[in-house]
Order: structure tokens, then sequence, then C-alpha cells
């Protein structure tokens, strides 16, 4: 299935003119308009007018997520409040959230992205689109939900959890489609198994998984579990949502909906572009976006571009499966975690140190289980373990409100954690993904 | 009348409590009586010891993280029934016990009961008033 066949199988001297074009349009518009950008310009000594080839995009300055904190809520605003009709936000849970503001046209946009990432993995109408994404300021939930209905399939807004009743949607509405976390995918196939319920014979024959890191190991796994054929998504609030790159039914590497959102590798540490093939940072432009476009946006998502013909057909750039970060971000059950958030729970608390660790694992559920592993102030310690308990689920639910995830709190022997004269070791990841 | 009870905290990790005996042990020092309280994932270690400063000063040494708290060493009628009376006591003049275990003292066919209560002052008072026995050191 392909949805917008003119734009995915476009020339690639058609495209890159349509890319230049574009490119152009927005740097105008954003010098105009947002003076954010008017400034960086300024600044590195460019004018809009500078830009007369994509490679001059490198000219441009990069924006990062500190930048758009620090813009919150509406600094790179590039239209009239009045114009947008719908904001999400990243999990913001360090604080300050990162904002993506729609127009009207952003969120035709974001359909029509959505409905390509979907039909990549098969649907079309006459599908039942069961969505186990997060409805809200995630852009997850929404973001498949406009995709399914500019696609024309039926579309079940089931938004994430309740996994019984998942099961039973799928069941007695006869899903085609799913779309979650790839993890909360086999959390689901193993409680179909509690419940006796076969995946064989029921038509489920695709999912889009996306909002984590997984690997081949996983896809074959989720492929046997749930007899489907498991495809990879991936976006971010800060570009749109999901829909700015996805896998075909080749499954080979993602394609990138480049006629909207420009990608770039760029060498993390000089910032120099990279040429395809050689592993960088991600970054992009957005290149039709109204409400909150951003330009040479570096999302610390490590990966490789390349261009090799796809026999699906698509004439798009394809980018690898993320293969790391440049930062310590953790992504637990989809929710972005720094260790320093964690750290700024813990300061808080006066019966810890603020000495700690992360240990991050797949139990036998599938899901990513966090353990924190922190240190008992010496003055606080008891000789009755529901005082040291009380400290525990105070951690806990303080790990909870702040961050919105559950974590299991290991109080251990003051000064037993690993110092170091440099930094300290605060994240193990045992997932074997 | 209280005496010093050392609590020592715990990982649970193995040769954690052969570390901590072997420190008291190398360091000289007796032990009267022990209990562990235990959680999924940390236990607490409570000891009587004949010199509690002297453990205490090994356990630092040691980079253990202890803890002094008083407690009472009760005598007791070592028979059945002993330490149920005991118990219906402290039930009838509201002394509450945080938890209690037993020593390896045993004179003149008294058991010796460690008992940690939540109000020490009261505690104190309903054993003097009922002649009760509480061992000042071990």
């Amino acid at each position: 299935m392909v949805w917008d066949s003119s734009a995915e199988y476009r020339d690639p001297a058609l495209l890159q003119a349509l890319q230049l074009q574009r490119l152009q349009e927005l740097v105008t518009r954003l010098y105009i308009r947002v003076p954010f950008y008017r400034r960086k310009f300024d600044e590195a000594g460019i004018r809009p007018s500078d830009i007369n080839s994509l490679e001059d995009i490198s000219r441009i300055p990069f924006t990062t997520k500190q930048e758009l904190r620090e813009t919150y809520p509406y600094g790179l605003l590039a239209v009239d409040e009045s114009e947008i009709v719908e904001v999400h936000t990243s999990s913001g849970t360090t604080g300050t959230p990162v904002v993506g503001a729609y127009t009207q046209r952003d969120i035709e946009t974001w359909s029509h992205a959505m409905a390509r990432t979907l039909a990549m993995a098969g649907a079309g109408p006459g599908d039942v689109i069961q969505n186990a994404y997060g409805y809200g300021l995630f852009t997850g939930g929404l973001g498949v939900h406009y995709g399914a209905r500019m696609l024309g399939a039926n579309v079940i807004p089931i938004s994430a959890g309740n996994t019984k009743r998942q099961l039973m949607i799928m069941r007695d509405f006869g899903t085609t489609l799913l779309t979650c976390t790839p993890s909360y995918s086999l959390f689901l196939a193993e409680t179909a198994a509690e419940e006796g319920i076969d995946f064989k014979p029921l038509p489920l024959k695709a999912g889009c998984f996306g909002a984590e890191p997984w690997s081949d190991n996983m896809r074959r796994e989720i492929e046997n579990k749930l007899s489907l054929k498991a495809h990879d998504i991936y976006g971010l609030t800060e570009i749109i949502g999901p829909g700015v790159a996805a896998e075909c039914e080749v499954q080979d590497g993602l394609h990138i909906n480049e006629d909207f959102f420009y990608p770039e590798i760029i060498d993390p540490e000089t910032g120099k572009v990279l040429p395809p093939g050689e592993k960088g940072e991600l970054v992009f432009t957005t290149l039709t976006k109204e409400g909150t476009p951003i330009l040479r946006y570096r999302t610390r998502d490590i990966t490789y571009l390349y261009r090799e013909a796809c026999s699906c057909g698509r004439t798009t750039v394809k980018m690898h499966r993320l293969l790391g970060r440049t930062d310590d971000m953790l992504i637990i059950r989809g929710v972005n975690i720094f260790p320093s958030q964690i750290e700024e729970v813990l300061i808080r608390i006066e019966e810890t140190q603020p000495h700690y660790q992360i240990a991050v694992d797949r139990g036998s559920t599938h899901l990513d289980e966090i353990e924190i592993r922190v240190e008992v102030e010496e003055s606080f310690f008891s000789d009755e373990t529901k005082v040291l308990e009380r400290i525990r689920s105070k951690i806990a639910e303080e790990i909870r409100s702040s961050l919105g995830i559950g974590a299991t709190i290991r109080l251990v022997e003051p000064k037993s954690l690993e110092r170091s004269v440099g930094k300290a070791i605060r994240v193990i990841d045992k997932r074997q993904i | 009348m209280t005496i010093q009870q050392i609590s020592v905290f715990l990982e649970n990790k193995s040769g954690r409590l052969a570390e901590v005996t072997k420190t008291l042990g190398d360091a000289g020092v007796n032990m009267r009586a022990a209990t562990i309280a235990d959680t999924a994932d940390f236990g607490i270690l409570r000891i009587v010891v004949d010199n509690p400063q002297k453990a205490l000063d090994a356990l630092d040494k040691k980079g253990f993280t202890a803890k002094v708290t008083e407690v009472f060493a009760i005598e007791l009628e070592d028979r059945p029934g002993g330490l149920a009376e005991i118990m219906e006591l402290f039930h009838t003049t509201g002394v509450n016990i945080e938890y209690l275990y037993s020593s390896l003292e045993n004179k003149n066919n008294k058991a010796v009961v460690i008992f940690k209560v939540d109000d020490t002052e009261h505690g104190n008072k309903i054993f003097q008033e009922h002649k009760l026995t509480a061992i000042k050191k071990f």
C-alpha cells in the first residue's frame, strides 16, 4: 500500500528542487516572524538569501532542546496564536516541556505523514486500527488517530493500558493493525497466552511499533507471538510526533518523509555534515511546518542515512533503526528519562544521599523495569524496618509524581555505590533488545 | 534499666553477614543476642554484645552503617507460659512492643529476652512496678 505515490515515488531531482524551495520559503518566513531565529541568523552572519542550495543548510545554526525549553511556551511560534488549532508537548518531566503547536495545515501534514506510515504497514480503508498509544499531550495517540482518519480506516481509540480490554476489543472488532510500543505488544501477547487467546485465527496482520528502542530479535519475537508483521516507526514531538519515518513492507530501514522533514547526519562533536552511510547524530528541519517550525534540530539520536533503491519502489531516503543516543537519556516504557531528573528528586529527599545508580532491564513481562539504588543517609538509618520501608515508599512516590514512571527503589548501604574521580557510573542498562 | 543494642544495615548480598560477624570476632567482641529483620532487599541485623563501644568502633572502621538503640533485656521464667505471662502484662498495661528476640543468656533457670518497646519510659515504669529484672550489662 502506498498512500501518496506522487510524493513517495518522486524523482530525486524533483524532490531536491522541492526541498530547496521549501527551505528557502521557511528561512525567509522564520527570519521575518521569529526573533529567536533572526537573532541566530544575524549572529551567524547569514541572510535567508544566502541559502541557494540544499548544501547551504549547513550554514544555518543548529537548534537544541535546551533552546526549545528556553523559549517555552510560544517563543518559536511562527504564526499568529489564533491560527493554532492544537498543542502537544513532550512529557516535560524535567520541568519545562517542549511544545509542538499545530496550525490546521500542520494537522493535515501530520495526517498525511501518518497515513503514509500506516499504509506502509499495509493499512487502508476497511482496516481496523487498534491504537494503543496514549491519547493526550503525548503525540503518539492523536498522531496515529489522524493518520487512520486520513486513510479512511476504522480507528479504535483505545489508548494505552487495560490489557484485558485491549484483547477483548481486538477479538470482538477484528483488529487488523495494532499500534503501541514494542514492549507493550509483547506484554499483550503474554496476557493473551494466559487468557488462552490465540492470535493465529485473528485477522491481526500488522503492527506499527515505536517510541522506544527495539531490535531485530525483538521484532522476530513480536512477529511470532502476535502472528503479524512488525514495522518500526519513528517520530518526535519537536518535529511533528510520529510520522517522521517508518518501515515499509521490506522492513529494511525507515523511509523518512523527507519532503516534510529534511534529515542530516552530523558529527556530534564538530557539527560537520556527514555523507550517507556514516553514523552520526540525526538532525531535522521541518520544511513545511507552520506553527512551530524548527531549523536543524539536534535529536541526539544516532543513526545513518542511505539512499539505495528500495524494492518497495519508494525513493525517499532511509534511516537505519536508531543506534543509540549522544546523551544519557533513557527511554523507559516510552517515557524519556534523564538520570539528572532522578538526581533532582533524590536531592529533595533528606533521608537519602544523592548517590544512586539506575538499573534498567526487561523482566518476564517484557516491559522496561527500572530499579533505582539509593544510599540511605546514615543519620536516618533505623533499627526498625518500617522506618526504612517508609523512606523507600516516599522515594518511589516522589519519582512517580515527578517523572511519571513507577520504579523499584532499593536502599543500599551508605558509601557502597561506586564513586569515581570523574563521572560516576549512574546507569546500568541490561535490556537485551 | 536499658541496654545498648547495635543495629547494622545490611544489603541482601552474599557474604555481608559473614563480614559483620568476622569484624566483631576480630575485634574480640562477644555477641549475646542476635536477630535479623529482613525485607526483600535489605536486612537489619540487631545484636547485643559484651562491649558495645568496641563493636561500634570496629563496625565503623569497616564502613558499616550501625546505630545504637536502647532496649530492655528482661529475665523471664524459663518454663512453658513464661513469655505469655509477660505478654499479658504488657497488653494490660499498654506496653507496645516493636520487636523482641531471645538471647543466649540463661542464669538461674531464667531466660533473657530482648524487648524494644515504643515508649521506653512507660516500659521502664511498668517493669519496675512489677519487679521484673532488667539486665544492665552482658
